[in-house]
């Protein structure tokens, strides 16, 4: 399978699928000519024409708005949000019309919009820019969250969410995107709501999703080379839906769970989790549920102390140790 | 981008002032030599630090992103330095001009940027979020179009409390297209606040001319609104003074908000992670350079009215890169910010725990 990097694997997913369905537009600020903030759509105007790909102003509210309302009439518009951070400008379309459009019309009309970019903090890009909204977002019934953590997810997740006939948001990573991994150069698909074990283990269970897969990975390394503890890796991959079923089954076999989540605690992913979990497998479990978020202020732009703030190898390490205290 | 040639300030709905007679503007006229070496040294000193800051950058002192303000020194300061006791300024990502033209000072300009505790904001903003309210500079912002409402509540807050200063609110002409600017431009016209909407025009919005970014004239928008506007040539620190200073002194005494476009160039990338290699042609950049650089205008300017000789600009010269060079020792030389500091500056009740009234937990981990 070809090596290819997070951002070509969702470049190929929306190549793929503008191939295949005429109504797929790609719209945000950026996209065309300057090939995008990130280099995601790179190549795409050259390939399908500035009808497909278009270039926007900085006006996050009217070109979601705008591709809201074409969706209504079945356009499928990929939008990109230069940084999910901008979110909040648009917020009101979001939440207000994408996530309900189709419930208060009593089903009638359908919204089938992704919207795409990244959403992590790292990147020394201060509070402004380091939003991480999955859970503000999956919060709004009608609406669906997915969250990639390698390239192969990232094409089979982007490729459903394309084809899915409700509004999805898809949220990358500035620090994944340089990211190898092997990735078919063919069509499949990953449905939203399957997670997947990124790494068996029968110690402790760390349940995750976006870039702390891959840092929990590198912990768990760290963990059964030195300390000879066992971690299984649950990828939750999509928030919502979210699929408790290959979570619980994980903890029926560690008894052991930490919650890992590039979040700010309060009402994050991981109090949801932590709720089902306990309440749909309280028996199963040997110690009370441990959490790892981000530390909650604003995000800080000091580089040093950002990587601090954030989950990090170190920090999940020391969380796993505490948890089979 | 579309160039009128220099020295006009185009139509405008009020106040009718014309065409300024530049050299003649009473606001230049009253300078004394002091004041024009000192503008001056304040265009110096910015290009100066943003080199400085540059080289901090590329040797991995600085994170995040460093948007440079190289070729657009003018604007600020011109507009800055009309700025009397109860006037403000905020603006966006594109801060260190407007910071040091307002008299901030460079230590804390670049420890901020090195992320250090003695920096401008403790180290917690980074280059796009400089702040200093004592001097009346309410940073610094972010997202594009974001601080605008603000600056229209600066001026509300001004009118409300019976002072007489206005606000210059800045923005890029990318920024016109946000709903938050139409928004602000009919709450400052319907209720008379005292601000002044600049629309810093560099001719792109990153990689985005303003011809495939906006529809119509920039400024003309507040038209719409009934309210002033005018467009200015920016490169020359002189016109930028006499162009604006009628509209701030309308502000001030009459509370009328305006509209004004200030035309200038940014000479390096977006920001410094722009490779810069596909939306303009080197040519364009190396005519700005060598016809329209703000501080070269200004030199010539003073040199034949011998206000400046070429002993006194290498003075200015070697003292603003040994400044620079001092600040970047500086913030070498400062601490970091702790992990302890995340959870300060949150919360007024948590910084001033002996006068908290509220109970129960405000962080969660
Ligand atoms: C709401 C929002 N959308 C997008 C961005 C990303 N972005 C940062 S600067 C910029 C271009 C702004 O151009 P302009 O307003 O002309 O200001 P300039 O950079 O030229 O000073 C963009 C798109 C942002 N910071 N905020
Ligand atoms: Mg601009």
């Amino acid at each position: 399978m070809p090596l290819i990097q997070y951002r070509e694997a969702i470049r190929q997913a929306m190549a793929e699928e503008l191939t295949r369905d005429p109504n797929v537009v790609i719209l945000g600020e950026e996209v065309a000519q300057f090939h995008g903030a990130y280099k995601v759509t790179e190549g795409l105007l050259e390939k399908f024409g500035p009808k497909r790909i278009v270039d926007t102003p900085i006006s996050e509210a009217g070109f979601i708005g705008m591709g809201i309302g074409a969706s209504m009439l079945g356009v499928r518009p990929v939008i990109e949000l230069m940084f999910w951070s901008f979110y909040s400008v648009a917020f009101d379309q979001i939440l207000n019309n994408a996530a309900n459009v189709r419930y208060m019309s009593g089903g009638q009309i359908n919204c089938p919009i992704v919207i795409r970019g990244p959403a992590n903090g790292g990147t020394n890009v201060g509070a402004t820019h380091s939003h991480t909204p999955e859970n503000v977002l999956a919060n709004h019934p009608g609406v669906k969250v997915v969250v990639p953590s390698t390239p192969y997810d990232a094409k089979g997740l982007l490729k459903s969410a394309i084809r899915d006939n409700d509004p999805v948001m898809f949220l990358e990573n500035t620090i994944l995107y340089g990211d190898k991994g092997e990735v078919p150069a063919d069509d499949y698909l990953i449905p939203l709501g399957k997670a997947d074990i990124k790494r068996e283990g029968t110690d402790l269970t760390i349940v995750t999703y976006g870039r702390p897969v891959i840092q929990s990975l590198a912990a768990a390394h760290l963990l059964q080379q030195e300390h000879n503890i066992s971690v299984e890796i649950v990828d939750l991959r999509s928030i919502r839906p979210l699929d408790m079923d290959t979570v619980l089954a994980s903890v029926r076999k560690t008894h052991r769970v930490l919650v890992v989540e590039e979040q700010k605690p309060f009402c994050g992913v991981g109090a949801q989790l932590a709720y089902m979990i306990q309440s749909e497998a309280f028996d199963e479990l040997d110690a009370p549920i441990a959490r790892l978020s981000t530390i909650d202020s604003p995000s800080i732009y000091s580089p040093p102390v950002e990587a601090e703030q954030l989950p990090n190898p170190q920090r999940i390490l020391k969380a796993v140790i505490e948890a089979l205290d | 981008m579309s160039k009128k040639s220099s020295a006009t300030a185009e139509a405008r709905s009020e106040p009718g002032t014309g065409n300024p007679d530049l050299s003649g503007a009473p606001v230049n006229a009253s300078l004394s030599v002091e004041q024009k070496v000192g503008l001056y040294r304040l265009m110096v000193r910015i290009r100066r630090f943003e080199e400085r800051s540059l080289r901090a950058y590329q040797a991995k002192k600085i994170g995040g992103f460093l948007h440079l303000y190289i070729g657009q020194e003018a604007v600020a300061v011109g507009c800055c330095s009309l700025m009397g006791k109860d006037d403000h300024v905020i603006t966006a990502y594109r801060d260190h001009g407007h910071a040091i033209a307002v008299g901030m000072e460079m230590n804390p300009l670049m420890a901020e940027l090195y992320g250090k505790a003695t920096g401008c904001s403790k180290g917690k903003g980074g280059s796009m979020h400089f702040f200093d309210p004592s001097r009346n500079y309410w940073g610094g912002h972010g997202v594009v179009g974001g601080q605008v409402p603000l600056g229209v509540g600066l001026a509300y807050g001004l009118k409300y409390k019976g002072l007489k200063g206005a606000c210059m609110t800045f923005m890029g002409d990318g920024a016109v297209n946000q709903g938050s600017v139409h928004e602000s431009y009919n709450l400052a016209a319907l209720w008379n606040l005292p601000v002044i909407f600049v629309i810093e025009n560099n001719g792109y919005s990153m990689g985005t001319s303003q011809a495939r970014s906006s529809a119509g004239e920039l400024a003309r928008r507040a038209e719409a609104y009934g309210m002033a506007w005018g467009v200015c040539d920016g490169h020359d620190l002189f016109e930028v003074r006499a162009f604006m200073a009628p509209f701030l002194e309308e502000a001030r005494s009459k509370c009328k908000p305006a509209v004004v476009e200030i035309r200038t160039y940014r000479y390096r990338g977006h920001s410094v992670a722009d490779p810069d290699n596909t939306y303009r042609a080197k040519a364009e950049i190396e005519e700005y350079r060598k016809t329209k650089d703000p501080i070269q205008v200004l030199q010539n300017t003073l040199l034949a009215e011998k206000v400046l000789d070429e002993a006194t600009i290498e003075k200015i010269d070697t003292a603003a890169r040994a400044e620079a060079d001092v600040s970047a020792d500086f913030s070498e030389a400062s601490p970091f910010p702790t992990v302890a500091d995340l959870q300060k500056d949150v919360y007024w009740e948590v910084d001033n725990p002996s006068e908290r009234k509220s109970q129960g937990r405000l962080f969660f981990n």
